[in-house]
């Protein structure tokens, strides 16, 4: 029989390892259906990594590609440090794209609407995040319920604004007008898609890490967290501090939001997001919540589903195995977790 | 006002509410069974995904409907059973474990499809369930044509609720699965395995969960979409709550939900004013949110839901 025993303390190596041995099992499941669908294992993850990682132009479009998930992964990691769980990154990030691109479209300075922009949309996902926190407080709605249910109405809503008044009556497709051209993000390198927003999602990741780290709101967050009792006793008002994680997690969703509008597709169509809300909970938990893991876990996750369709397109293989890493990852991480808490003990044998 | 209760209490209006209830039903008694074990299963909408994805495979692969049934009703039992081994034997969190199970059992139904049926302009059909009228019942005026003309899957969905209501409250096991979720030391000093209890409640869950994911694309739909499930699983959860816990409550919650579903379906078609479609597409969701407000404040959840129980940690 092996039992699961309590560990006093957690080697060091044991904690940095971890994600990695979680991403190398992913790979390694994830490698049946390669050979299922009739590829090379090795040649099928070449192709991924020199398409995501190969060249300066790859590592360009990865960035470009693990911004959103830097920003909803901060989102996450943030709210479940205070168990506010907060599955509706998704909306919260659509909310964000259409209000930034509502202002991207006024004619103005290009500086002043870039900061309006990234207001607007900070404060569209602060908005809607606020919606299942204070569901939560005031009438004890699960939250991960409610933040799950209206990203359908955000996606809907979105999808009323480009099939309605924001439809191109032009072209007639479902896609919002442009926005201004002053308006488009500074690209850093030319002839890549690599854009300030980048650069913001980079060092968002370090001020959160001080923020929760260092400063007294990310002490109530952590302590609300972990113990809500010890946290009321404390003085703490866990309803507050629920509050002000959901209003935080929100607005860093909403800037992935403005970033995909400001510097990757200068609109608002169906299909902005493809699910980086979501991926946003497997990056979080890949980096432990700690938000200075949410960068490499990003970037990770960027560069297989990068990789991936590069790779669907040289091996037939569906690129809809980024999904199944993705889904992977995150398990093989929960499982990996629980070693940190926990080891294997043989009990019986010798008894 | 008259003209609407005269839409409402037509035949094609009620029968298009029961068949929306349906899948709703199953997946809401399967997540409820779930539930009332103490684990919350979020891996529902991956679950129907994966199961609808399944069942139509194996129905238009292997040219028989119920065969396609038997499939997605396994592959849910087994989606069912991984989501029990993470969170039921590890322990491990209910909520990331079953967002987990949603990102990959989505993940490889998209890309199980794309493998078997490839990129298709218009996706590949088959010859879904048809209507079996019963005998006598079908003749009762407005009721019969709408209730007892129906697929079999709607009269075993029907069935499943007093059946679901007679297990859970009046067996052995049923008094297992309330014990386990409510107060999981007790049974386990009454002599009922915990783990073993639960993973039959997860399993039975994902296997109606099955059930529903096979309703969408063998009689609903028949076919299957990308977008085939589309938050049904995160609605039915919400049903759970609203049903309180309860197979028959479940039930009415999912033919009230279902009630709304039909009446913006309605109101689509009839074009009303110049009212956005999508404003009828948000309704369900919208009303579900309202209604779990006004249902959670006395909602009574089984205390040990997404509690783990390590039977050496006391």
């Amino acid at each position: 029989m092996f039992r699961l025993e309590a560990r006093t303390s957690t080697p060091a190596w044991f904690n940095l390892a971890l994600p990695l041995i979680a991403i190398v099992v992913a790979l390694v499941l994830c490698s049946g259906l390669i050979a299922v669908a009739g590829a090379g294992v090795i040649d099928a993850y070449g192709v991924m990594l020199s398409a995501s990682l190969g060249d300066s132009y790859a590592i360009t479009e990865t960035l470009v590609r693990a911004a959103p998930m830097i920003f909803t992964g901060l989102a996450v990691a943030i709210a479940f440090r205070a168990k506010f769980w907060n599955i509706g990154a998704e909306g919260q990030l659509l909310a964000g794209a259409v209000a930034s691109c509502a202002v991207g479209t006024i004619p103005m300075p290009g500086y002043l609407a870039m900061l309006l922009m990234a207001l607007v949309g900070a404060a569209a996902g602060a908005l809607v995040a606020l919606v299942p926190a204070t569901l939560r407080v005031k009438f004890k709605v699960d939250d991960v319920v409610s933040s799950l249910l209206l990203n359908s109405v955000i996606y809907y809503a979105l999808m009323a604004l480009i099939e309605g008044p924001w439809k191109d009556t032009f072209s007639g497709y479902p896609i919002s007008p442009p926005i201004e051209d002053s308006a488009n993000f500074p690209v850093l390198l030319e002839g890549t898609r690599l854009h300030i927003g980048v650069v913001v999602a980079l060092i968002a990741a370090p001020l959160c890490w001080f923020l929760i780290a260092r400063t007294t709101l990310g002490f109530r967050i952590r302590v609300t967290g972990e113990n809500p009792e010890a946290a009321r006793y404390g003085g703490i008002s866990v309803q507050r501090v629920l509050l002000s994680t959901a209003l935080l997690s929100g607005a860093l969703a909403g800037l992935a939001g403005v970033g995909e509008v400001g510097g990757v597709h200068f609109q608002v169509m169906s299909d902005i997001s493809p699910g980086y809300g979501y991926s946003g909970i497997v990056v979080a938990m890949l980096a432990r919540l700690n938000p200075l893991g949410v960068v490499p876990a990003a970037i990770f996750l960027a560069a297989v589903m990068t990789g991936a369709e590069a790779m669907s397109r040289a091996t037939g293989v569906p690129a809809f195995l980024s999904d199944v890493i993705q889904g992977t990852a995150l398990l093989a991480m929960l499982v990996a977790l629980l070693f940190t808490a926990y080891r294997i003990r043989r009990v019986g044998a010798s008894a | 006002m008259s003209a609407m209760f005269e839409q409402i209490f037509q035949v094609g209006f009620l029968a298009a509410i029961i068949r929306i209830a349906t899948p709703l039903a199953f997946a809401t008694i399967g997540e409820m069974f779930s539930e009332r074990a103490g684990v919350l299963n979020l891996g529902i909408e991956g679950i129907m995904l994966l199961s609808a994805m399944a069942g139509f495979t194996a129905a238009s692969l292997g040219g028989s409907l119920w065969l396609g049934v038997l499939v997605a009703v396994l592959v849910g039992a087994l989606m069912g059973a991984l989501h029990a081994l993470f969170t039921v034997a590890l322990g491990l969190s209910q909520h990331v474990c079953g967002i987990g199970v949603t990102l990959f059992s989505s993940g490889l139904a998209y890309f199980l499809y794309r493998l078997i049926f490839g990129q298709q302009s218009v996706p590949p059909s088959i010859e879904g369930f048809k209507p079996v009228p019963i005998p006598l019942l079908s003749d009762i005026p407005v009721l019969g044509p709408a209730v007892f003309n129906q697929f079999t899957l709607v009269y075993l969905a029907i069935l499943a609720i007093p059946l679901a209501a007679f297990v859970l409250y009046r067996t052995p096991w049923g008094l297992s699965v309330r014990m386990v979720g409510e107060n999981p030391r007790a049974a386990d000093s009454a002599g009922v395995s915990v783990i073993t209890t639960r993973f039959q409640a997860v399993i039975l869950g994902g296997a109606l969960m099955g059930l529903a994911g096979a309703f969408l694309t063998m009689a609903q739909f028949n076919a299957f979409t990308f977008g085939v499930v589309s938050g049904r699983g995160w609605v039915a959860i919400a049903l759970v709550v609203f049903g309180r816990w309860d197979p028959w409550r479940s039930a009415g919650a999912a033919l009230l939900f279902a009630f709304v579903d039909a009446l913006q379906l309605r109101m689509q078609a009839s074009g009303l004013g110049h009212v956005p479609y999508e404003a009828f597409l948000m309704l369900p969701f919208i009303f579900t949110i309202i209604a779990m407000a006004f249902m959670s404040r006395n909602a009574v959840a089984p205390s040990a839901l997404l509690k783990p129980f390590r039977r050496e940690e006391r």
